[in-house]
């Protein structure tokens, strides 16, 4: 009679062990990335709270927590409410379709990677609408220049995506990974490399993280899209972006370096020794490495400016995917294509 | 049809890269700027007219807090302007001590400038990086003259006193170990000319680090090539001086120029840029920094052969020694009559200039014969960059605001003054 009650608090129970671990590694995602940069710059990052500074990311939480949601004058009261619930939401939603294991996987739908599309393009309604509503100029123009830029890396993320569902045949990322299984070598970072780096560069300016930070723009325009935002408003933002960042690394892990596969595979005496090691802990090694990236880029590079980072996605990337698929295309068609696919 | 009405942002006061209190009231079409509108004055302290209230040498410490990244040459101008009044040649080793401090202050600035220029175009980490390299440096300004920053060090007729022939040295505490203690006083072992040799001999290393991460960087050079670009003409009538000019392409720089102390017996380049945009001066500055740190080489390696006096031995305008005051009944009268009424500086007008790492800074002093100046008047480098700002950012982006704000190197000590 309680099935659907039954299911009900299953789904409720599954979505709760995903999201406490994913919302403790951005509290942890934001120390590392203190204390990574903090290194890369020869100082020593958050080290008072806690021993060794651990504890600084529930500091943090509290402070935001504490703090007054000031609503600037003229701002649009319930927009203004509803920019960060619309960004964070389907930066969360995301995480269903993400496998972490053979089978560990919330929602098990065939058009994952759809899914994914439309929820990162949502997002971007929380970032305009947060712009928009905030009523201030720097706001205005960091939502329009996020808009423009996430819209258009979508596009050459999307295309990288489509190298992959040709190769993989199928948009369940899965089965995607479990189509990568044989050796490291087939892992389709060899054969889509080219793929590989326009997903990557595009999921850092997707993610709105340096060298393509301009939404944000600290120097320019201040903070962008959340200037106004105060206490736990921006905390959300926050949250969101650093869920986002660990997002992209996992679909980079997922999609091009056989997700939770372990890269022993095939190898006769070192497979059977790391047997052992559960394919969460491949995943996330790999996502870790990609995250770790994201922060290194942030402490080296200096930033795009507004027209070469539009430059760079349309002349560059669209054009380069565009031919990519084609080519692909072509070597799977008639059979030429040397790995499995 | 539609009145299309452009959009107008207020850049500053309080803003992150308005380097102090700049308000910049843009006009903008879309991220393009139409029209700049620089708000200067926020950051006025009336030093022109608190000068002359005071007697001479107690201004000088007004001078550090001109330009407060760039402290000792200011002090360097005014301390010129008065001598040549006073028609009094401070002797030998003053003088090099001069160069010595005045060369330690350009790397000083054109670390900052380096630094915040890079945090301005998103490059984090060199703020950081600049930042290690201007400790060693403020810690020569503290060991010379007990001051990090506002030094107050230079003064008519010499300097304060002589090099100091120790270091003061890092203690291990509760905080930090034997071992950090001891490698931060590598180089402290000996006199403050030593352990400038020893930054002397680390500094071009560094400066190739900050070269690596920057000079050959693609997103570096797309965000200052080409951005604000001047003719050398244009350079001319707009008053441009210091690497701004250098930027350009001219060879302009009062140390070669119109040698001013020791810098004709020293052996430098001038660097100077081809197409007068962010990038060049951004070369200009870097190379200027090298060419600094040989300077400041040759001046420790003649200071360490030549002891001698720092300050001349006229008692009208140098406090005599505190063991002749207790001897003498003279000095006594010339320390009290130094130190509550000042020297009276001869009647006439002068204007001195050095080649300030932003420019050439100039004093014009008018004295009417009293102690105390008749009128001063500044000539801040950074006044006649900022007054271009509308010229040269017209038609760029709202980022390039940000870079040739940086290029530059504005500060709002000596502009608002």
């Amino acid at each position: 009679m309680l099935d659907w009650l039954d299911e009900f608090i299953w789904i409720l129970m599954k979505i709760g062990f995903i999201l406490t671990p994913l919302i403790l590694a951005v509290a942890y995602t934001t120390y590392a990335e203190r204390k990574l940069i903090g290194y890369m710059q020869l100082r020593v990052g958050p080290n008072r709270v806690g021993p060794r500074g651990w504890l600084q990311p529930f500091a943090d939480v509290i402070k935001l927590a504490m703090k007054e949601i000031v609503l600037p004058s003229g701002a649009s009261k319930a927009l203004f409410m509803l920019g960060p619930i619309l960004f964070i939401g389907p930066s969360f939603a995301a995480w269903a379709v993400i496998p972490f294991d053979a089978g560990l996987v919330l929602a098990d739908i065939n058009v994952g990677i759809i899914f994914l599309l439309a929820m990162t393009s949502i997002s971007v309604y929380g970032i305009i609408i947060a712009g928009w509503a905030s009523n201030s100029k720097y706001a205005f123009l960091g939502a329009l220049r996020s808009a423009s830029q996430v819209i258009s890396y979508e596009l050459a993320m999307g295309f990288a995506l489509v190298s992959v569902l040709m190769c993989a045949n199928s948009m369940n990322l899965g089965v995607i990974v479990s189509e990568q299984s044989g050796s490291i070598l087939d892992w389709y970072f060899i054969p889509l490399f080219p793929m590989l780096v326009v997903f990557w560069i595009s999921g850092v300016a997707e993610t709105n993280r340096a060298p393509f930070d301009l939404p944000e723009g600290e120097s320019e325009i201040v903070a962008g899209f959340h200037v106004e935002y105060a206490g736990m408003a921006f905390a959300l933002f926050f949250l969101a972006e650093y869920a986002n960042m660990i997002l992209v690394s996992v679909l980079t892990a997922l999609l091009f370096f056989g997700g939770w596969l372990s890269p022993f595979q095939g190898i006769p005496f070192l497979d059977d020794i790391t047997q052992w090691i559960p394919g969460t802990f491949w995943l996330l090694f790999k996502a870790s490495f990609f995250l770790f990236g994201l922060l290194w880029l942030r402490a080296t590079f200096p930033r795009y400016r507004y027209d070469q980072i539009m430059r760079l996605g349309w002349k560059v990337f669209i054009p380069v995917t565009l031919v990519w698929i084609v080519v692909l295309a072509l070597f799977l068609k008639l059979q030429w294509w040397p790995f499995n696919g | 049809m539609t009145d299309i009405r452009n959009y107008t942002m207020n850049f500053g006061p309080v803003h992150p890269a308005a380097h102090g209190v700049l308000r910049l009231i843009l006009e903008m079409d879309g991220e393009v700027i139409e029209r700049a509108d620089p708000h200067i004055g926020l950051l006025h302290r009336a030093t022109e007219k608190l000068a002359e209230s005071k007697p001479y040498n107690q201004s000088i410490g007004y001078m550090d807090r001109l330009d407060y990244v760039s402290m000792m040459c200011n002090e360097h101008a005014y301390v010129l302007a008065i001598e040549k009044l006073l028609g009094i040649t401070p002797p030998k080793r003053a003088q090099y001590i001069r160069v010595l401090f005045s060369e330690v202050t350009r790397i000083l600035n054109h670390l900052l400038w380096l630094g915040a220029h890079g945090l301005d175009i998103g490059a984090m980490t060199m703020f950081l990086y600049c930042f290690r390299d201007r400790e060693p440096l403020m810690d020569a300004y503290e060991a010379v003259s007990g001051a990090r920053m506002h030094a107050t060090y230079f003064r008519p007729g010499g300097v304060y006193r002589d090099l100091p022939e120790e270091m003061p040295q890092y203690q291990s505490s509760k905080w930090r170990s034997k071992e950090s203690a001891d490698e931060l006083n590598k180089g402290r072992e000996g006199s403050l000319l030593d352990f400038l040799w020893h930054f002397s001999e680390t500094f071009p290393e560094h400066v190739d680090d900050y070269e690596t991460l920057l000079t050959e960087n693609r997103i570096w050079k797309q965000r200052t090539v080409g951005i604000g670009v001047v003719s050398p003409e244009r350079a001319f009538q707009l008053g441009f001086t210091g690497p701004m000019l250098r930027g350009s392409g001219v060879a302009w720089d009062l140390r070669k120029t119109q040698p001013y102390e020791v810098y004709d017996e020293l052996d430098f380049d001038i660097p100077i840029g081809k197409n007068g945009d962010c990038y060049d001066r951004y070369l200009v500055r870097v190379e200027e920094m090298r060419q600094s740190n040989k300077i400041i080489r040759q001046c420790i390696e003649w200071l360490k052969k030549n002891p001698g006096p720092v300050m001349v031995k006229d008692f009208k305008v140098a406090p005599p020694s505190r063991e002749q005051m207790k001897e003498e009944m003279e000095a006594l009268i010339h320390h009290f009559k130094l130190f509550t009424e000042g020297y009276c500086v001869p009647e006439g007008e002068v204007y001195a200039a050095v080649e300030h790492p932003k420019g050439e800074f100039g004093i014009y002093l008018v004295s009417d014969g009293a102690n105390k100046p008749y009128r001063v008047k500044i000539r801040a480098p950074g006044f006649a960059h900022l007054a271009a700002m509308d010229e040269i950012i017209r038609g760029h982006m709202l980022a390039d605001v940000v870079a040739v704000i940086g290029t530059m190197d504005i500060v709002f000590g000596e502009i608002d003054r």
